[in-house]
């Protein structure tokens, strides 16, 4: 291997360092803790950029780490990267910078822990993304926990204190129970420990797959959040500054989703198919419902808040439609969420920190005041409805054919959002952007800055590169994406023909080939 | 007979060297007289340390009915540790006071002498020798504030239910000592009594005296007012030391009969126990406004959390299962006993801010002190990387590995309802604005004791596994000698 060992090492500390680093900047000089943050954020990034550079686009663990933690529980300190994580973890490390920058005149308070918690909570996100042990992965999954309530109780809006406690207690029930999972995994390892690959050899009967499918999948679909768990999402939003906004509808949120894809799905094949139907048609109400309520928002936070319960809907439809269009188009689709919704809050993040509100019925009319701003605007809008030539339409045309394999009516439904998104966007850039100025505030209102333009330029040439060309990015997903299929199509053709199950030397065959280094 | 327990008394090292402590801290205080403003701290450290340092060294030896093994020296370093911690935090709270004492001193040490002894035996007499010891002084320390009306009430109320437990407890003596015609547990349950009515009664009622110590329900109605009326090192003292002597001696009586099968469905009964305790512990604490209080459930629903341990232990004698139990403890006692320290940190002579709204943006004017108690209520609240999740970790493994996951499942349940009342300190103290001025003082020996815990709390998060200094395996060796001789 021509690269350092110990890469994802230090990928994942080298935030953790620099939150460390940031509470020992002297208190009266914030720049230098921004400076800081932005230095290291960006050099993470720099980091990340050397795994896409070395990444060969088969379905094997790249840049593994794995040594034994706590050899007495068999914990081990396993770490990889293949298709699925790859990107996510691109995406992480390449918002993180823009949030820094983002909020560079905009937290003045305790600017010292604000950085270290955004960089703490990069950590314990990358960490979630790369851990291949079971027991690690939900070190990181909760580590990412006390940094997220801080951000937003702290630095957040009038009800912070409700948001953050809110979140916390959703989020707890789910990883409790989905710790008992791990404990109950481990167990039927034969107590050799929680490392996945272990985990997929371990022969589960299909009630405990059911239970087990249960425990993880309430953990993640909170996180994503999936209908009907999904009503801390638009608090947390509302009441959370703008870098958290962005980093939970960035970031976090995919967490949900990636478990799915990583956790839940493959290991518990069966289950997976048996909740088929049941999360399926939650994905489609979250869908049309998350459409519809973002339709009568009055305040533009909680508008995209909503927007988001439709747009994970769609990951949810392409994850649970099991075939490899649906699935390349969920894995796009959590990539191009994490950018355009982003943007949308960085965007709303912009005016509010000029006008102070963030109700539609304060603005109007201001697209000629604001042009760079109004152009910025309207190009996230189109990415987010699914514009062809911008990268949603890539994701939500791959999710909606897969779907139409699979099941039918759910697709044909799911077709509807899209017109409803349509519908909420462009007329919130209707009051918002355009039409008579009806407010005499904003007829000073400033364009985008020069560190404005800074930050939304890269997320804007991602947006239009993404649409026009996706190849490069589905070719390195889909191998990694089809060895997690394989699972679910085994499991299938075990229930299609009972009395000659597939032979397991193929299973077998399957998951060393996974395994063997090349 | 006089003599052998006599014997066996002094050959207990760590016991010997206590009392003998504790006696000579007395006679300075008297020959002391008025210039009373000595620094007792350093002769009481060092009694507990020579005492410590004989233990871990395995002396003490073993004789019928008091063993010093690996399971003793674990309990016994847990207490000790805890009670040296307890003579550091009082140092600043005596000279708040004005009552810088000999006795106060001595009566800590007479305290850990008896915890020495009641986690140590299995034999009844030394069992309820070692209560008695260990419970009569901190009645006394309870109240040693003895200005203050909730601190008398505080020891009034402990020392009338305390009496009553160990008259209980007595009575269980009397029985098993009636069904089998002997006084050590070991001997009895496998003589002529194995099984009979008396014999069960007579271990039920013991096992409520040992209940009523680590503050179990249906017996834990004191601890609230109790821990809230005495003075915050004595709470310390009494949720840590007391509670691992509780338990050490629990488990050691359990560990006679652990996995065999005997008329007393015991498994059955703790693991009732474990639910109710947890249910009504963490219940109870959502809604406290006073950080003592608040505690004080906590520890009780924490005793739940062990008793899923206890509960699994009787019932199959596995050593996971202990070993959970013990790390849980060891855990526990940091943590809890750190959170007790930042309260006494940010309390004053005139007003002890108690209430959990006087800790409003502490966080931003205490900023140690606050990363100190958000990471003791992490802890507590059982989320990675603290000791708190690993001694959590340990007993559910276990539990499930037993085939226990229903009562997993409760207390996963309960946890997350915990989450609530311990992050509404970390948002009280950073999300809060400031209510009342808190003006604490700053004192090296309390910061000293936070430090302790706090890296006590993260280390054991980081490398759960990790050996002591010197490379001694305490846990592990705490759970082969109990279980070796069977």
């Amino acid at each position: 291997m021509s690269f350092a060992p110990g890469l994802l090492s230090l990928v994942i500390f080298l935030p953790a360092a620099g939150a460390v680093a940031s509470l020992l900047v002297p208190k009266n000089r914030p720049t230098i803790g921004r400076a800081l943050a932005l230095a290291v954020s960006t050099a993470t990034f720099l980091a990340s950029i050397q795994l896409l550079v070395g990444f060969r686009a088969d379905a094997s663990m790249q840049f593994v780490e794995d040594v034994s933690w706590i050899a007495a529980f068999g914990i081990r300190y396993h770490l990889g990267v293949d298709g699925i994580s790859l990107f996510l973890v691109l995406l992480t490390t390449f918002l993180t910078p823009i949030v820094v920058l983002s909020s560079w005149s905009d937290v003045a308070q305790k600017v010292r822990a604000y950085h270290a918690m955004l960089l703490l909570l990069e950590t314990g996100m990358l960490g979630a993304f790369l851990a291949l042990d079971l027991f690690l992965f939900y070190v990181f999954w909760e580590l990412m926990l006390i940094p997220m309530i801080l951000l937003i109780g702290v630095w957040g809006g009038q009800r912070r204190i409700y948001a953050a406690v809110k979140f916390i207690l959703y989020t707890m029930v789910g990883s409790l129970l989905m710790l008992v999972a791990i404990l109950y995994l481990y167990k039927a390892s034969g107590s050799r420990g929680f490392d996945i690959e272990l985990i997929r050899q371990t022969a589960l009967s299909s009630k405990e797959q059911w239970w087990l499918f249960a425990a993880f999948g309430l953990a993640f679909a909170i996180k994503v959040p999936l209908f009907p768990l999904h009503t801390w999402l638009p608090d947390a939003h509302v009441e959370a500054p703008t870098a958290g906004s962005v980093i939970l509808a960035g970031v976090l949120l995919k967490l949900g989703t990636y478990g799915f894809l990583r956790f839940a799905i493959p290991l518990f094949p069966d289950a997976a198919i048996a909740f088929q139907p049941l999360l399926l048609a939650l994905a489609v109400i979250g869908i049309i419902y998350g459409a519809l309520v973002a339709m009568v928002q009055e305040d533009i936070k909680k508008l995209v808040a909503y927007s988001s319960v439709s747009h994970l809907g769609y990951v949810m439809l392409g994850l649970f439609s099991f075939n490899l269009e649906a699935f390349s188009g969920a894995l796009y689709q959590m990539l191009n969420h994490g950018l355009s919704t982003g943007a949308l809050f960085l965007l709303v993040g912009i005016l509010y920190e000029r006008r102070h509100t963030r109700q539609i019925a304060d603005y109007g009319g201001i697209a000629a005041r604001v042009p760079l701003y109004a152009a910025a605007f309207m190009l996230v809008t189109l990415s987010s409805i699914g514009l062809p030539g911008l990268n949603g339409f890539v994701g939500e045309f791959l999710i909606l054919a897969g779907a139409f394999g699979e099941n039918r009516l759910a697709a044909i439904l799911s077709t509807t959002g899209v017109v409803l998104g349509a519908v909420y966007m462009l007329w919130l850039t209707q009051r918002f952007l355009f039409g008579p100025m009806r407010h005499a505030e904003n007829q000073s209102l400033k364009d985008l800055g020069r560190r404005e333009g800074l930050l939304l330029a890269p997320i804007l040439l991602l947006i239009v590169w993404m649409g026009v060309s996706p190849r490069p990015i589905l070719d390195r997903m889909e191998p990694a994406l089809r060895s997690t299929l394989t699972r679910v199509e085994m499991s299938r053709a075990r229930d299609a023909a009972p009395k000659a199950p597939i032979p397991l030397p193929d299973a077998q065959a399957i998951l060393d080939d996974e395994r063997s280094p090349r | 007979m006089n003599s052998v327990y006599l014997r066996a008394l002094t050959a207990n090292e760590p016991f010997a060297i206590l009392a003998a402590g504790g006696i000579l801290l007395v006679l300075l205080d008297a020959i002391a007289g008025r210039r009373r403003n000595l620094p007792w701290i350093w002769p009481t450290l060092a009694v507990l340390a020579a005492a410590l340092a004989r233990a871990l060294a395995g002396a003490g030896g073993s004789s019928a009915g008091l063993i010093m093994d690996g399971f003793g020296r674990f309990v016994v370093a847990l207490i000790l540790v805890s009670a040296a911690l307890t003579v550091v935090l009082s140092e600043t709270h005596l000279r708040r006071i004005g009552r810088m004492r000999g006795e106060h001193y001595s009566l800590l040490i007479f305290s850990a002498a008896g915890m020495v002894l009641f986690a140590t035996s299995t034999d009844l007499v030394y069992l309820f020798l070692g209560l008695e010891l260990l419970s009569i002084p901190v009645y006394i320390l309870s109240g040693y504030q003895r200005g203050s009306q909730r601190s008398a009430e505080a020891a009034l109320k402990y020392f009338l239910l305390g009496a009553f437990s160990s008259a209980i407890f007595l009575l269980g003596i009397a029985f098993i000592y009636g069904a089998s015609g002997s006084t050590d547990f070991a001997v009895a349950v496998s003589g002529n009594g194995k099984g009979s009515g008396l014999m069960s009664a007579g271990t039920l009622l013991l096992m409520s005296g040992f209940l009523f110590k680590v503050a179990a329900v249906p017996f834990h109605m004191w601890a609230p007012d109790v821990y809230e009326g005495a003075p915050t090192n004595v709470t310390a003292f009494m949720a840590t030391a007391v509670k691992a002597a509780g338990f050490g001696a629990l488990l050691r009586i359990l560990g006679v009969t652990a996995g065999a099968s005997q008329g007393l469905p015991l498994a059955t009964v703790l693991w009732w126990l474990a639910v109710l305790t947890m249910i009504v512990g963490n219940l109870a604490a959502l809604t406290q406004s006073n950080v003592k209080r608040m505690l004080a459930y906590s520890s009780i629903a924490h005793a739940g959390y062990i008793l899923i341990g206890a509960s699994v232990y009787a019932g199959t004698g596995d050593a996971g299962a202990l070993e959970g139990a013990l790390y849980y403890l060891l855990a526990y006692t940091f943590m809890t006993f750190g959170a007790f320290a930042v309260v006494a940190a940010f309390g004053e002579k005139q007003n002890e801010h108690l209430d959990m709204s006087d800790y409003g943006g502490l966080g931003w004017r205490y900023p140690a002190l606050s990363i100190a108690m958000s990471l003791f209520m992490i802890s507590l609240a059982g989320i990675p990387p603290t000791a708190g999740f690993f001694g959590k970790y340990a007993i559910f493994k276990n539990a499930v590995q037993n085939g226990q996951t229903s009562i997993v499942v409760i207390a996963v349940l309960n946890s997350a309802l915990s989450v609530y009342y311990y992050i509404r300190v970390v948002v009280t103290l950073y999300m809060r604005p400031e209510s009342v001025r808190v003006t604490a003082g700053r004192s090296v020996a309390i910061g000293l004791v936070v430090a302790v815990c706090a890296l006590a709390v993260l280390w054991g998060g980081i490398a759960p596994e990790g050996r002591l200094p010197g490379g001694s395996d305490l846990l592990g060796s705490a759970t082969r000698a109990v279980l070796a001789p069977r």
